[in-house]
């Protein structure tokens, strides 16, 4: 399920993902009951049933057989694969890891991408367009070419270890690949125009008069920001963290690439299962773990920023 | 005491002038108000003056200091803007409260100064909502809420009542002037509405297509507007094409077969004569004649429209029993030298052609 990061995005519930969209006010017809609505959106149910519920619940029934090396896949019904993974403390490295990486790269996004979304838009019009074409570039390259390409730049005889050390800054070459930091760098790449994009939608929506106002009110551009600024785009940050973190938590290529076999993550320990040592039951098992891992914490901090921010998001 | 003085303020946008030119001196505690068409540069010129927009020319100086030089967050002015430009993520209390924590003024007098400017525009019971939830005029009352509550020296105001039903902003013109007869408040205000402009201010400044038309009282700009557009702009005005000669007899127009006397020099050439329909009379001799095309009969007043040599007038005479001619009626038409302001001809066509050229 983490082989690709475009279909992720049509996981998020788009309330969620905009929280700008305001719903219509329902319409009122208190007695008869419609059934339009329902026809309307059956084939779109449908789609969604048969191409993600139904693999959905085999991989979840899949996690509950069993595997043995030379008997195959049993059909048993039991725990036995996530009570082993809930006990291994390889398998707690390999989550922890990959939700470590998820958090990184969105706290990254949101300090990168929040201000260059703001930036953007006080730049004057022939150069924003071409600024926000830089900053979605990514977005039109293939994920795997962008990050052979971070390989490339990454290696101890790539550019940027070669340009630090022909300027004396490092004397042996900072290894880049096979590390979480490596995986960090090209994952914020990757991911941050997803933040540029949510923040700009909700700076969209700000009257540039309202910092005007708070400036002749006295104060002062930081506290303009802090106060004025910041709390409006939060809801923006909020939508671009969830998808950043999603993206992040179930990232196969860019960790498959740079982190390669030596930096497993939670996408690259199922494809192996799956693919390498072909326990396909206990590749479903990690699978559905990173599923509701994501979605508890997800949804826990949605809930958390949310009540917090509560008159920002009516 | 001049106050506030602006000198040759410009502003261009890539190749529009949307303020051009324009100079201005205010008095200390003086209400003095922007009048003019949509478009003509009246939120560009308090925007310049708040700097939120930069001057392509000219200078700003308040109390002697230059304005333009000092940030925006440190020129100390009360704005209203016209858009409200609420806080939306604070309530309406918070919104208030906003520049007194700027000012760093404590926990307990900031409460009671919140307190009383809501209570000034009569939203105390509304304090802690949040903007989106308030009506256009509550909103509208709290951006005036909170520029006053700073006491700012200088304010100004965009069109701040435009959004208020007759009777609240009735109150809230009788509020501002108050305000501004007992603390001494320096006001711009923008408007649209000339009855407003000419019940609240010292002075209006009427402006088109980014320069200024005339400064003057509202009486003053009404009953001798300087060219055409302010005659036009200012209520209804009879406006005649006439030849301005200057004779043994001094300065006068002739307007079709009657001749005026001017009472400002003026160059010899074509002009124009602006008279308000109210204060055209019928004379016996010595007028502007004409034949009486209709009479409307309006409660107090008659409305009469005279075909003249020089064009239709309209005239407009109480209802008090004297007699009146009748539809069809051969008239002569006249009014007191005072009563009438006499200018160059076409002044708006010919300010065109130069925006143009
Ligand atoms: N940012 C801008 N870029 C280009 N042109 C602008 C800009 N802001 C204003 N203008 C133009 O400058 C002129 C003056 O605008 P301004 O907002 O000052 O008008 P106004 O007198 O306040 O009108 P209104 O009574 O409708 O508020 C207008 O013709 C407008 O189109
Ligand atoms: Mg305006």
């Amino acid at each position: 399920m983490a082989a690709s990061t475009d279909s992720q995005v049509a996981d998020i519930p788009p309330s969620a993902a905009n929280p700008a969209a305001h719903a219509p006010p329902p319409a009122s017809r208190p007695h008869r009951r419609s059934w339009a609505p329902y026809l309307l959106s059956a084939p779109g149910i449908a789609l969604f049933a048969v191409l993600l519920l139904v693999p959905l619940a085999m991989t979840f029934l899949l996690s509950l057989n069993s595997f043995s090396f030379y008997g195959g896949i049993a059909d048993v019904w039991q725990f036995d694969n996530y009570i082993d993974i809930l006990t291994d403390s390889y398998f707690h490295e390999v989550f922890l890891r990959t939700f470590r990486i998820a958090a990184v790269v969105t706290v990254l996004c949101a300090l990168f991408g929040a201000p260059e979304a703001y930036i953007l838009r006080r730049m004057d019009s022939p150069w924003r367009g071409l600024c926000l074409l830089i900053v979605l570039g990514p977005l039109l390259i293939s994920v795997v070419s962008r990050t052979l390409g971070w390989a490339l730049l990454f290696g101890s005889t790539g550019l940027v270890n070669q340009g630090l050390m022909a300027l004396g800054l490092i004397a042996t070459p900072i290894e880049f690949m096979y590390t979480e930091t490596g995986v960090v760098i090209a994952l914020t790449h990757v991911l941050v125009p997803f933040m540029v994009l949510s923040v700009w939608a909700s700076l969209q929506r700000l009257d540039p008069q309202v910092e005007n106002a708070a400036l002749s009110l006295g104060a002062g551009p930081l506290t303009v920001m802090r106060r004025v600024v910041l709390p409006q785009i939060v809801p923006g940050i909020l939508s671009g963290s969830i998808i950043v973190f999603a993206l992040a938590a179930s990232a196969f290529a860019t960790p498959a690439i740079i982190g390669g076999r030596r930096l497993k993550v939670a996408a690259t320990l199922a494809y192996d299962e799956f693919l390498n040592t072909l326990n396909w039951p206990l590749g479903a098992t990690v699978a559905v773990l990173l599923l509701l891992a994501n979605i508890v914490i997800i949804v826990g901090c949605n809930r958390l920023v949310e009540r917090r921010y509560k008159q920002v998001f009516e | 005491m001049t106050y506030l003085v602006l000198d040759q303020l410009t502003k261009r946008f890539s190749n529009w002038t949307a303020v051009d030119r324009v100079s201005l001196t205010v008095e200390k505690g003086e209400l003095i108000s922007l009048l003019g068409p949509s478009g003509c540069g009246k939120t560009t010129t308090l925007q310049m003056i708040a700097g939120f927009l930069d001057a392509d020319g000219g200078r700003v100086t308040l109390d002697g200091q230059d304005l333009l030089a000092k940030k925006p967050n440190e020129r100390g002015l009360g704005i209203v803007f016209q858009s409200y430009a609420l806080f939306p993520h604070m309530t309406a209390a918070e919104n208030v409260a906003f520049g007194l924590e700027m000012r760093r003024i404590n926990r307990a007098d900031r409460d009671r100064m919140v307190a009383d400017a809501l209570k000034l525009v009569g939203l105390e019971q509304y304090g802690d909502r949040h903007p989106r939830r308030m009506s256009g005029g509550q909103q509208q009352r709290v951006a005036l809420a909170r520029a006053l509550v700073i006491k700012p020296s200088l304010l100004l105001l965009d069109e701040p009542l435009s959004n208020l039903d007759a009777k609240m902003r009735e109150e809230m013109q009788i509020e501002l002037r108050r305000i501004q007869r007992t603390v001494g408040t320096t006001m711009i205000l923008v408007t649209h509405d000339q009855s407003e402009a000419m019940a609240l201010s010292d002075r209006v400044v009427v402006m088109n297509k980014g320069r200024i038309q005339q400064v003057a009282t509202p009486q003053e700009a009404y009953d001798r507007p300087a060219n055409a557009f302010v005659a036009n702009f200012l209520g209804r005005t009879n406006l005649l094409p006439g030849l301005v000669g200057n004779g043994p007899a001094g300065t006068t127009i002739v307007v079709a077969d009657s001749v005026w006397p001017v009472s400002q020099p003026l160059p010899s050439g074509p002009g124009a004569l602006a008279v308000r329909p109210e204060k055209v009379g019928f004379v016996d001799a010595g007028g502007l004649s004409g034949t009486v095309r209709t009479r409307v009969f309006q409660g107090t007043q008659w409305l009469f429209e005279v075909e003249t040599a020089a064009g239709r007038m309209t005239v407009i005479r109480q209802h008090d029993g004297s007699p009146l001619p009748a539809e069809g009626g051969r008239v002569m038409v006249g009014w007191r030298a005072e009563d009438m302001a006499v200018m160059p001809a076409a002044e708006p066509e010919a300010s065109a052609s130069r925006e143009a050229a």
